[in-house]
């Protein structure tokens, strides 16, 4: 038995982490060596004329500002709906639950024709926002749509089990030393949930910047104006310009990566906040 | 005045006023775009409806996204079991840097995704030009369109599978071992038992994905119609063709797969939530 591995009788072990780690390889990790490999092909000034080019810019700024925008009217309305949903009864409650999901589970591309319908000028929504003189699909607000859908889950997903085991009796014990209703949320219920709160800003920040399917159909994809760093990646792919989409690709997965180290350190903040729940 | 109860408790207008603005919430951004998926499809009577997916080349789509669901869930599957395995009954260095790696394809974009197996077997990637020697395409044909797959919904299964198999532990296996029972016989007969339902709730996600996979599908496909079109993807070129009933008649069947994902996936939770009422919901 390696010395890495404490003995256990059970068999396997070395079928099936020998499986793993070559299927992992295989599947995930020596694709995205080699998207590594490829850019380090581009000399750094090379490298640094296609990530700081002002098309290049100017998606960031979109995809960023879109993502954020997006991320916070869902920490705010998701934790609108975990709190409902948690400590409300209501007719039709298991049903709105269950629906939580549906960006999860809805293909990104029926989204983004979806929502386009819905927003466009002659669409349900869409007409009664002309009126008051706000267009919404093919502008940047459109993204900030696409984008509050998708991301739409995580807060809710993430805020829900915390604030079931926030205890009654803290509550209880706050409003018999004389908080008022307003003060039990502020300092009692709000403390206890924000890593979870921040937890899922952060995913669905993170999973707003890599969408496409959902936001190119109501982007209208105007380069400078409503073109989203995913879209100018295949761009450029369309336009055989490899060394340029692997370029942005590399900058995109130093991001991501960089998020996720984020949003795992928050949930370990998470963890430790409710004593290891 | 400030009673306990009014600390505890919401008045009964706040908490309606809370309600209504979160079913807004929703309704705005879920019901209503979900609805309009179906209502544009039939706007122009059940029969262009039907013609729409009786077309060769829908028919060709939904063939190719149900081979690359099947290929995508059944890999998938042989890993994520592999994986929890792994994980789950044995103790090992490195074992949160190896999760944590299964997990990475869900923090990459699609698009790039797709991207990473252009680079490895495009022409101009690593494997491209010993592989057009040999005649085999990958790039802009079905296998990267499975790998593509395989790749996005990577984690589901292993992610499902790995916190349910550390919670259960390693007694009851341990115990058919005493037994004498060999390393099958206690996967068939004790493990699979166990992890039957968080593995199916693991299948139901991985294939909804797999199903309505678009950025990474789209940019390894080549957009052959009838032969790398997947669903998704052949909506898109009607919807680009201004073809709004046809693509929306496609649509329409993916919104009613995600409806059945959406209530196998309730009935599941609530499955294991009885068996087991102290388990953590998802």
């Amino acid at each position: 038995m390696p010395r890495w591995k404490q003995h256990s009788v059970l068999p396997g072990f070395g079928l099936t982490m020998g499986f793993t780690l070559l299927y992992l390889g295989l599947i995930v990790l020596l694709p995205l060596s080699a998207a590594a490999v490829k850019s380090a092909a581009l000399s750094w000034p090379d490298f640094w004329r296609v990530v700081s080019s002002p098309r290049a810019v100017a998606s960031y700024r979109l995809s960023f500002g879109a993502s954020a925008i997006a991320a916070a009217i869902n920490a705010v309305f998701g934790l609108l709906v975990a709190w409902v949903l948690v400590r409300y009864r209501f007719p039709g409650r298991r049903v709105v639950d269950a629906l939580v999901d549906l960006p999860f589970a809805l293909p990104t591309a029926v989204a983004g024709i979806a929502l386009t319908a819905v927003f466009a000028s002659t669409g349900w929504i869409g007409r009664y926002l002309e009126v008051l003189g706000i267009k919404v699909a093919f502008t940047p607000l459109g993204v900030v749509v696409a984008l509050t859908f998708i991301g739409l889950p995580f807060v809710v997903r993430t805020v829900q089990p915390v604030l079931q085991d926030v205890s009654a009796e803290l509550e209880e014990a706050a409003a018999s030393l004389g908080a008022t209703r307003r003060q039990t949320f502020t300092k009692v219920i709000l403390p206890s949930i924000w890593p979870a709160l921040l937890t899922g800003f952060a995913l669905s920040f993170a999973r707003a910047i890599g969408e496409y399917g959902s936001v190119v159909f109501i982007s209208g994809n105007m380069p400078l104006k409503t073109e989203i760093t995913p879209l100018l990646i295949i761009t450029k792919l369309e336009q055989y310009d490899y060394a340029g989409a692997t370029a942005i690709a590399v900058a995109m997965l130093a991001v991501s990566f960089a998020l996720l180290l984020v949003i795992n350190l928050l949930q370990a903040w998470n963890h430790r906040r409710n004593g290891g729940v | 005045m400030n009673s306990p109860r009014n600390a505890t408790t919401d008045p009964p207008v706040v908490r309606w006023l809370l309600i209504a603005a979160a079913l807004g919430f929703l309704g705005l951004f879920l019901v209503v775009p979900m609805a309009s998926v179906f209502v544009e499809a039939f706007r122009k009577g059940f029969k262009l409806y039907l013609a729409a997916l009786r077309d060769p080349m829908a028919w060709a789509a939904i063939r190719l996204t149900l081979i690359a669901a099947i290929c995508a869930v059944v890999s998938n599957v042989v890993f994520g079991v592999a994986a929890a395995w792994a994980i789950a009954k044995f103790d090992f260095r490195g074992k949160n840097i190896l999760i944590t790696l299964i997990d990475l394809p869900f923090s990459v974009s699609p698009v790039v995704s797709g991207l990473v197996y252009v680079l490895l077997f495009g022409l101009q990637g690593w494997l491209g030009p010993w592989l057009n020697d040999h005649d085999l395409q990958i790039i802009f044909a079905v296998p990267g369109i499975v790998l593509a797959t395989i790749f996005v919904t990577f984690p589901f299964v292993a992610r499902e599978l790995i916190p349910l198999m550390q919670a259960q532990g390693t007694e009851e296996e341990v115990a058919a071992v005493s037994l004498g029972a060999n390393g099958w016989q206690i996967f068939w007969r004790v493990t699979v038992p166990n992890i039957k339902w968080g593995l199916l709730y693991g299948v139901i996600l991985c294939n909804a994905r797999a199903m309505g996979e678009f950025g990474a599908v789209s940019v390894v496909s080549g957009h052959i119609r009838g032969q790398t079109n997947t669903m998704p993807l052949h909506i898109e070129v009607l919807y680009n063709e201004y073809n709004f009933v046809a693509a929306f008649a496609v649509a329409s069947l993916l919104a009613l797969l995600t409806l059945v994902t959406l209530a196998a996936k309730t009935a599941v939770e609530w499955r294991v939530h009885r068996e087991n009422p102290t388990a953590p919901r998802h």
